[in-house]
């Protein structure tokens, strides 16, 4: 898969590593040792970017050449593009920047992966130990910049510290709630005269970490009475049952209880899009029958989320009748905004696989108080199915679909029947990524790729680089806007050189089309710096430009047959699709903010609950 | 001196924590990234010398208190935590105190801070430094009773505190 032209043509080889032994204990380079981390580590790919403070580091790659390297075009693809592989396939994301600007380019997207619980490592050149601190040339406190946004982070003091300091860090990152580790290692550690035992430790021990590796069964027993006993139940779950693999275990849950299920941002996919059961999202752009249910129910099985803002509207007025189950792997997000009336700290997995078994075990039991309350579901569901009929978007498009523009939301239905719901799709932010959310229905976790906690544009095309790397035989799909691509768009360079198809579906509305809709909504269509006068490039000369095919659709009747074509020629080539939609399209529903709750609601241009 | 908000209550937050770089500015960091506020911090290494000990005072609710506890716990480097003021508990903080010491005025300071038990670090003809060993309380106490007094610099170490009986803050 991992084809680069230009070391195809390289003449360098300087035999592996520059290995001496000590009696038994071989003898490494910093650089070396970091190298051989990484083979150990099993690293596929490391996504990265050189300069002064890692050039020890780039020779010991160069050296050992069992480490993939992917030379990106700018630090915060290398950290996206790390985030995306690491959710399309559950493994730790690697990068490798120099100090200085390589580090601080990098900071986005640590934030990003922060944001939404990515495991990341990000090894970090540093300056000389000697000038640290002396405003060296390219010297910036990476320990200090990045503190906020990280899991955890090491500054090497010992070559010698090495070895043991990144177990620690990929342990760190993919262990209870992931996140991302910085390793930031001064040039003079990786020097090749500095020869330091290598042994590499099988396991870590920390007695100030220790993630939780099961729930409470007490906690799991109460949660279960409340379940069985609840009229208006509804499982709301989201990011963390993707990161803790426990999509199958709800799904098992959700069917065997019958309860209707709502999936957050990051929640997508936990079940599959096209189950009777599943709602659609939730929270500010979450759809009717969703966040009406929220609202009315009695008990509530949070599953992997944190009660974000943008879910629960006013906190307040959030979900007024129900009682909360929480469960998470990070007690602090626990009862942070939202009090919950059962906490249940565990990996999602263990504790939904229990919860099952414990609901089977206690149905076997005489007594119908340990029986799920048929007849109240079955009227919980027909109010559903009336929210559903009334205003779901699902039951009939609530867009003017009659119109001769094309919509953006047709555009990703299209997307989604063509490719079955299978595909994987990354989106950067805007109203194209909440159509995304909205109309892309997932069948399988780990397929909807988007940053949900940071938003951040420029995300979509990196992460579809690493999505497209993890997993060479799907396709893939970067849904964007004309916004967003621009500000990662350098990586069709990167694309070029590693040989990664994938399509670009670019909804093209020539504005920042979410910053217009608020304008539109809340300042009089006062379109402040939310317009580019008429300064777009052109995407399918520009695409061309990198080695790429362009195709350019302004015509609704040629759609279908243009997405098609695309999609087929994305399995050898990247494809730039620059889809001319409907400039003056709105996200719908929308909650109503602020003061409003779950179920105030925004459902067109002029109709509200 | 302490400006309590009507809605809080003074915590004392007692932590051990890995004696490693960056440990501290990752505590202190998350009180400012959070919005928490710090009223007196103080950190020293243990008789184990791996092993830093902690102490903040800090006022809140109990739900931001409760939200502190678990994000100072999440951080990797804290090993334990206990939040003394859910239990019996002993609180000192040490505070030197110079003071113009000149005329009638000398003795009279000399006497307040035996009422306190304070004790008399250093002179000269025209100055006292008075150390003082007590609760927040009773150092605030002496500042006020030293009101009229010309106090000329004053330096507190901030609250360290430990709880009664057989509860333990250790590994
Ligand atoms: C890096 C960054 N800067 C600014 C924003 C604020 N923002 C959110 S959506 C948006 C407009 C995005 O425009 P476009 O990519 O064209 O998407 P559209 O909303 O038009 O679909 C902006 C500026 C952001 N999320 N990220
Ligand atoms: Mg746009």
């Amino acid at each position: 898969m991992l084809k680069d032209k230009n070391t195809a043509t390289g003449t360098i080889d300087a035999g592996n590593t520059l290995t001496e032994m000590n009696g038994d204990v071989e003898m490494l380079s910093g650089g070396d040792m970091i190298a051989r981390v990484l083979e150990e580590e099993g690293v596929e790919f490391l996504f990265g970017y050189p300069g002064g403070a890692v050039l020890h580091i780039y020779d010991a790659l160069h050296r050992n050449k069992s480490v993939p390297h992917i030379l990106v075009r700018h630090e915060q693809a290398a950290t996206h593009a790390a985030d995306g592989y690491a959710r399309a396939t559950g493994k730790t994301g690697v990068v490798l920047v120099t100090s200085g600007p390589g580090a601080t380019n990098a900071i986005t997207g640590i934030a990003t992966a922060y944001m939404d619980s990515i495991p990341m490592v990000v090894i970090s050149g540093q300056v000389q130990s000697h000038l640290i601190g002396e405003d060296a040339f390219q010297e910036t406190d990476m320990i200090g910049i990045s503190r906020p946004i990280v899991k955890h982070s090491f500054l090497v003091k010992r070559t010698e510290d090495i070895p043991r300091i990144l177990k620690t860090a990929f342990y760190l990152a993919a262990s209870g709630r992931p996140g991302p580790v910085v390793v930031d290692i001064p040039k003079d550690i990786t020097a090749p005269t500095i020869k330091r035992p290598y042994h590499y430790p099988k396991e870590v021990n920390l007695r100030s970490y220790t993630p939780a590796e099961k729930g409470h069964a007490g906690q799991i027993k109460k949660a279960v009475e409340m379940l069985l006993r609840a009229k208006k139940p509804i499982i709301y779950a989201g990011g963390g049952v993707i990161q803790g693999n426990a999509s199958e275990a709800l799904t098992a849950l959700t069917h065997h209880l019958n309860f209707p299920i709502t999936n957050t941002l990051m929640g997508l996919g936990a079940i599959p899009g096209s189950d009777e059961q599943f709602l659609g999202m939730l929270g500010m752009h979450g759809t009717y029958e969703a966040n009406n249910a929220m609202h009315e129910s009695d008990v509530i099985l949070a599953v992997g989320v944190r009660f974000d803002d943008r879910v629960t509207n006013t906190v307040s007025k959030f979900c007024p009748n129900a009682k909360i189950i929480h469960i998470d792997v990070d007690p602090a997000s626990i009862s942070k905004t939202v009090m919950a009336h059962l906490p249940i700290v565990g990996p999602a997995l263990q504790v939904l696989e229990e919860m099952l078994s414990q609901v089977k075990d206690a149905q076997s039991q005489p007594g119908i108080s340990n029986q799920p309350d048929a007849k109240a579901l079955e009227q919980w569901w027909s109010q559903i199915n009336d929210w559903r009929a009334a205003h779901g978007i699902y039951t009939k498009n609530r867009f003017d679909d009659t119109t001769d523009k094309i919509k953006p939301q047709e555009v990703v239905q299209l997307l989604h029947e063509l490719t079955e719901g299978q595909a994987f799709v990354t989106s950067d932010v805007g109203q194209h990524q909440m159509f995304a959310a909205q109309y892309y229905l997932f069948e399988k976790p780990r397929l909807w790729i988007n940053s949900g906690g940071l938003g951040t544009m420029g995300f979509g095309l990196p992460a579809a680089m690493g999505v497209k790397l993890g997993n060479p035989d799907a396709i893939v799909a970067c849904i964007t806007g004309e916004g967003s691509i621009q500000m990662c768009i350098q990586e069709l360079s990167t694309c070029t050189q590693y040989d990664v198809p994938f399509l670009i579906v670019n909804l093209n509305n020539g504005y920042l089309g979410m910053v217009k809709q608020w304008q539109d909504m809340q300042y009089e269509s006062r379109y402040s710096e939310s317009v580019y006068q008429d300064s777009l490039p052109d995407f399918v000369k520009l695409a061309e430009a990198y080695g790429h095919v362009g195709i350019k659709v302004t015509d609704k009747a040629s759609l279908r047959e243009q997405m098609q074509k695309a999609i087929e020629t994305s399995k050898t080539k990247v494809v730039f699709m620059d889809v001319y939609v409907d400039p003056h399209e709105h996200v719908y529903p929308m909650q109503v903010a602020p003061n409003g709750a779950m179920n105030d609601m925004l459902l067109s241009k002029t109709e509200r609950t | 001196m302490t400006d309590f908000e009507d809605t809080g209550s003074r915590r004392i937050i007692s932590l051990l924590m890995e004696n490693a770089a960056g440990a501290l500015s990752r505590v202190v960091g998350l009180f400012s990234q959070r919005g928490y506020n710090i009223e007196t911090l103080t950190v020293a290494p243990t008789d184990d010398v791996s092993l830093s000990r902690l102490t903040l005072t800090t006022v809140c609710d109990d739900h931001t208190t409760e939200q502190i506890t678990k994000q100072l716990n999440k951080l990797v480097d804290v090993v334990k935590l206990v939040d003394l003021t859910e239990g019996s508990h002993i609180e000192r903080e040490l505070m030197l105190i110079k003071v113009r010491a000149v005329g009638a005025s000398r003795e009279e300071i000399k006497r307040t801070a035996d009422i306190f038990r304070g004790q008399i670090v250093d002179v000269n003809s025209s100055l006292y430094t008075i150390q003082l060993i007590g609760t927040q309380e009773k150092l605030d106490a002496f500042i006020e009773a030293m009101k009229d007094a010309n106090i000329l610099e004053v330096v507190r170490s901030g609250v360290s505190g430990i709880a009664r009986g057989e509860k333990l803050l250790t590994l």
